[in-house]
């Protein structure tokens, strides 16, 4: 908590996008989150991103459950649509805003409790049905609301701030969301902005579903030695596998790599990606191997993060539902409610 | 880059740019907060600490402070705080702070001291060393102290009564003054055996201009800072009705805005160079066309124009000038010739030193341009035991770079009289002190006012010219000074840093309003500056590196160019990694030499935070 505002001060050295904003143009509220919450590093890192692509605030909706997580939507682009639900049914109300306005971008900032405990359900039919949009979970391992109790993605052994050590096994977003056919899979660290902030804005373009599961310690409540959530443990076991840099379509791509296997992959936009992998891993878009290499990394203690996987399904469930290509509010009225003789015909075709 | 040493008292000074911009080194911010907590005593005797004359400078300091201001680089088209303006508040409405002042001690030290020109930098030394218990005696040669704080500097912007009080809060202590006493011979008075001689004479000749026909009405041509004296003492009460001044300082702009008082109705400041090459401070330009004074740029005078022995005007060159890329301009062209009347003109082309008093055989060198070599430090001349300080040092500053020459001849001198070396000067200190009241409160206003500079309100333009002594400045109301106060950015409040407890979280980064803090790897400067979050507009500034961090062994580097001090790195830090820390830089004078001590108002803010 804090007392004093961010203060708005435009300075001559700050630099404009091309819609002439300034990164200010993309921050929100002041946060209220603990200091030093990973969570905002990675508000800070989707307002870079938004900045960035030049994305104006007001074709943006940020949605949202409960949790320490699903307040952060406050804390960027106040100039946007926003939806503040209810505990773990934050896909269903996505869905239903997307399927009205396809045009927005759709930003969902969820936690490992909203998303895997009470939400686990919500969170894996989303995934399935292609929803256009870019879920994060900023996973910390503790429910921090609630002062600490192990949450779903807590690792077996780690310890809990009063002492206690976590039995059950964690679940993992990433291998969850790989195996229900999620599109785009990557893993971040809140601590490390400069994997995080191509990762989003690679994400945010990307068609259908894309997840990405970010690291997220809680200061408070998981920052202590024997947590495997802590900045001090990420930063020792965090291994990045493929290291994705966004280029946009006008920009040259120049590859300055030293070492590795360096790959572009064209997104659906003609915007691309530049992957490097730290060693020859494994195919991004072969599912079994990319399932293979998390979990077998993280049986040896080790945090795989980067792009992890990429389909080649590009669909989204508008292309899937075959559903009106224009949001719905700027359809005539009459389209958008044929009346009751376009449905007595329709009724009738189902007899 | 080798990580920073901010114990380097340099560091966290050059942080405060008005106080590094002050010749005196006034603790700006400090003075600024005691003023905004009502504290105007305080505030009063903090700036009289450094600069003695707190409600002279208060109306007419040359005021470098303000152009080094940072609050005019944060905002685009940022203006700085009106600094100058808030230390006469703190004049205005002090309290009486007479058993505050330094005294003599009872008993003198046995050493004379001989001051000659009661002018600033004089009135410096004397402050500085009656307390310590030298008898000062000061010879003025004209009938009252001051110097050109009262001869040139005309009673509408400083009037007597603020100017008489300050100096006698100085030869109140005891100080023997010698009205009226001219020194006519430096070897007469050295042959009085005075332990030390000062001169603080100024630089009292001003520049005549020999063009064709100067002498055919000598009676309606005038030396700008010699009409001014006699205006100031009630010689001269009248000027004709059109009135040319020769020249763009600030000596221009007294004597245009003295000939409208004194019954002149046109008054043309005739200069040079283009406007942006005066020497004129703007405000006190804006100030004389607000009277509707006529600057005319680019003419140079060339004949006094008179006819049956009368002046009647001055003809000139008009001038143009190509500019260069960096500004600068070249040699002029005369593009044409231009006649303008006048009854009078008054020549403000500049002033020189003059010492035909001293005789070229005692000792004191002269260098080429026949100015007495002085040393920079120590205020020495070539002869033991007489110094020389404000303009008579260097030629024609300003009252506040007089005082602190007044400041380091007072230290030499006390060091001469004990017998010790001259140029080992003592040591500048810093001293840092917390500002945490609570999680999230300082004992600073820490919030960013977003208010514009406030504009002194002037007596009206009807009534301002029915007499010579009514001074145009009003003074910042209560709601000016309240408006104003807040704009100062406290980079007196520094953000000390302490590596070994950063967990490298970012939240310090991100909340950075002005995005001067990065967290990178260890490069040297020029690769290190390419990779901060934000481009480094201002080299002058320093860049703070810390130790490698405990996690990475990246470092933390701070670029201070733009920082407002408002605290949101050490709110957000949850190490407590960013503390909030008052700065006190220590600027030793003579009292401190000689071992002599006194409760400052800082201390008194140090015991509350």
């Amino acid at each position: 908590m804090t007392y004093i505002r961010k203060p708005r001060i435009v300075h001559s050295g700050l630099e404009r996008n091309e819609l002439g904003l300034t990164l200010r143009d993309y921050e929100g509220g002041m946060s209220t989150l603990c200091a030093g919450c990973g969570h905002d590093s990675i508000t800070a890192a989707i307002v870079q991103a938004f900045f960035e692509l030049s994305i104006p605030p007001h074709k943006v909706a940020k949605m949202s459950g409960i949790g320490c997580s699903s307040k952060t939507p406050a804390y960027f682009l106040s100039a946007s649509h926003g939806f503040n639900s209810v505990h773990g049914r934050m896909p269903s109300v996505a869905t239903g805003a997307n399927a009205a306005n396809r045009d927005l971008y759709y930003i969902g900032v969820s936690g490992d409790g909203d998303s895997l405990s009470i939400g686990l359900g919500q969170f894996a039919h989303a995934l399935r049905r292609k929803l256009n949009m870019l879920y994060l979970i900023e996973n910390n391992g503790v429910y921090g609301l609630t002062k600490g109790q192990f949450s779903a993605s807590a690792d077996v052994g780690s310890r809990a701030k009063k002492g206690e050590v976590n039995e059950q096994p964690p679940i993992d977003p990433v291998v969850l969301a790989i195996s229900q056919g999620c599109n785009f899979v990557a893993r971040g660290f809140s601590g490390d902005k400069r994997q995080l902030v191509p990762l989003i804005k690679a994400g945010l373009l990307n068609p259908g579903f894309g997840m990405i599961d970010i690291i997220s310690p809680c200061v408070t409540f998981n920052d202590h030695e024997g947590s495997t959530k802590s900045y001090a443990y990420t930063r020792e076991h965090q291994h990045e596998a493929v290291h994705a840099d966004y280029i946009p379509r006008r920009q040259e791509i120049e590859v300055d790599y030293e070492a590795g296997e360096v790959a572009t992959v064209e997104l659906h936009d003609g915007n691309k990606l530049l992957l490097k992998k730290a060693e020859a891993v494994y195919d991004l878009r072969d599912r079994a191997a990319a399932i293979d290499y998390v979990i077998s990394h993280h049986r040896r203690g080790e945090i795989v993060t980067g792009m992890l996987y990429m389909g080649r399904d590009e669909r989204e469930m508008h292309d899937v539902s075959n559903t009106t290509r224009q949001p719905l509010m700027s359809l005539p009225y009459e389209t958008l409610c044929p009346g009751a003789d376009a449905l007595a015909e329709l009724q009738r075709g189902m007899r | 880059m080798k990580p920073t040493d901010t114990q380097d008292p340099d560091y966290f000074h050059k942080v405060v740019d008005c106080q590094w911009g002050c010749p005196a080194h006034t603790d700006v911010p400090l003075y600024i907060r005691l003023i905004a907590q009502g504290r105007f005593s305080d505030a009063y005797m903090e700036n009289r600490r450094s600069n003695v004359f707190p409600g002279i400078l208060g109306r007419v300091c040359d005021r470098p402070c303000e152009p080094a201001c940072r609050r005019g680089r944060v905002e685009e088209n940022g203006k700085p705080v009106a600094i100058c303006r808030l230390k006469r508040v703190a004049a205005d409405h002090r309290d009486d702070i007479s058993d505050r002042l330094p005294r003599a001690p009872e008993r003198s030290n046995g050493k004379r001291v001989a001051l000659i020109g009661a002018g600033p930098a004089s009135l410096t030394v004397a402050n500085d060393l009656m307390p310590l218990g030298y008898s000062c005696t000061l010879f003025e040669a004209l009938d009252e102290p001051g110097g050109l704080m009262r001869t040139n500097i005309p009673s509408f912007r400083l009037p007597a009564t603020v100017l008489n009080e300050e100096i006698s809060m100085i030869t109140d202590m005891g100080v023997d003054v010698r009205l009226g006493h001219r020194i006519e011979s430096m070897r007469a008075l050295l042959d009085e055996g005075y332990d030390a001689v000062f001169v603080g004479t100024g630089a009292p000749r001003g520049k005549n201009l020999d063009a064709p026909g100067r002498y055919d009405d000598p009676a309606h041509v005038h030396i700008g800072i010699d009409w001014l004296e006699s205006v100031a003492f009630g010689h001269v009460e009248k000027i004709g009705r059109r009135v040319l001044i020769i020249g763009a300082g600030n000596t221009a702009m007294d004597c245009c805005r003295t000939s409208l008082r004194l019954g002149a109705e046109e008054v043309k400041v005739i200069a040079r160079k283009p406007r942006d090459h005066f020497k004129a401070s703007p405000w006190e330009l804006e100030d004389a066309e607000e009277e509707n004074v006529e600057i005319v740029i680019n003419h140079s005078p060339k004949a006094f124009v008179t006819e049956n022995g009368r002046l009647v005007g001055m003809s000139f060159d008009e001038l143009a000038y190509e500019r260069r890329d960096d500004g600068s301009l070249s040699r002029p062209e005369v593009v044409g010739e231009r006649f303008m009347p006048a009854d009078d003109i008054v020549l403000a082309i500049g002033q020189d030193n003059a010492f035909p008093w001293i005789e070229r055989d005692i000792g004191i060198e002269f260098n080429e341009w026949d100015v007495p070599e002085v040393d920079e430090t120590t205020f020495q001349s070539t002869r033991d035991g007489v110094f020389f300080g404000g303009d008579a040092a260097f030629g024609p500053k300003n009252i506040i770079w007089a005082v602190e020459h007044g400041h380091q001849a007072a230290i030499s001198i006390h060091k001469h009289c004990q017998g010790e070396p001259l140029d080992e000067r003592p040591p500048r200190g810093v001293e840092m002190s917390p500002t945490k009241m609570g999680i999230h409160e300082w004992s600073y206003s820490n919030d960013y006012a977003p208010a514009e500079r406030r504009l002194m309100p002037h007596v009206d333009l009807k009534r301002r010219f029915k007499n010579l002594d009514i001074e145009v400045e009003m003074g910042f109301t209560v709601e000016q000074t309240i408006e104003e106060v807040e704009r100062c950015l406290n980079c007196d409040i520094q953000t000390v840093f302490s590596a070994p407890d950063c967990i490298e979280c970012d939240a310090c980064i991100d909340i950075c309003p002005v995005d001067c803090l990065t967290i990178t790897e260890n490069r040297e400067h020029d690769e290190l500056v390419q990779n901060l979050k934000a481009e480094v507009l201002n080299p002058d500034q320093p860049l703070y590196v810390s130790e490698p961090l405990a996690q990475t062994r990246r470092v933390m580097v701070k670029d201070e160019n733009l920082c407002v001090h408002c605290g949101l790195c050490a709110e957000r830090c949850p190490t407590g990694a960013w503390d909030m820390q008052k700065s006190t830089i220590f600027f030793p004078h003579a009292r401190d030499v000689a071992g002599l001590t006194e409760e400052s108002p800082c201390q008194t803010v140090r015991k509350t935070g």
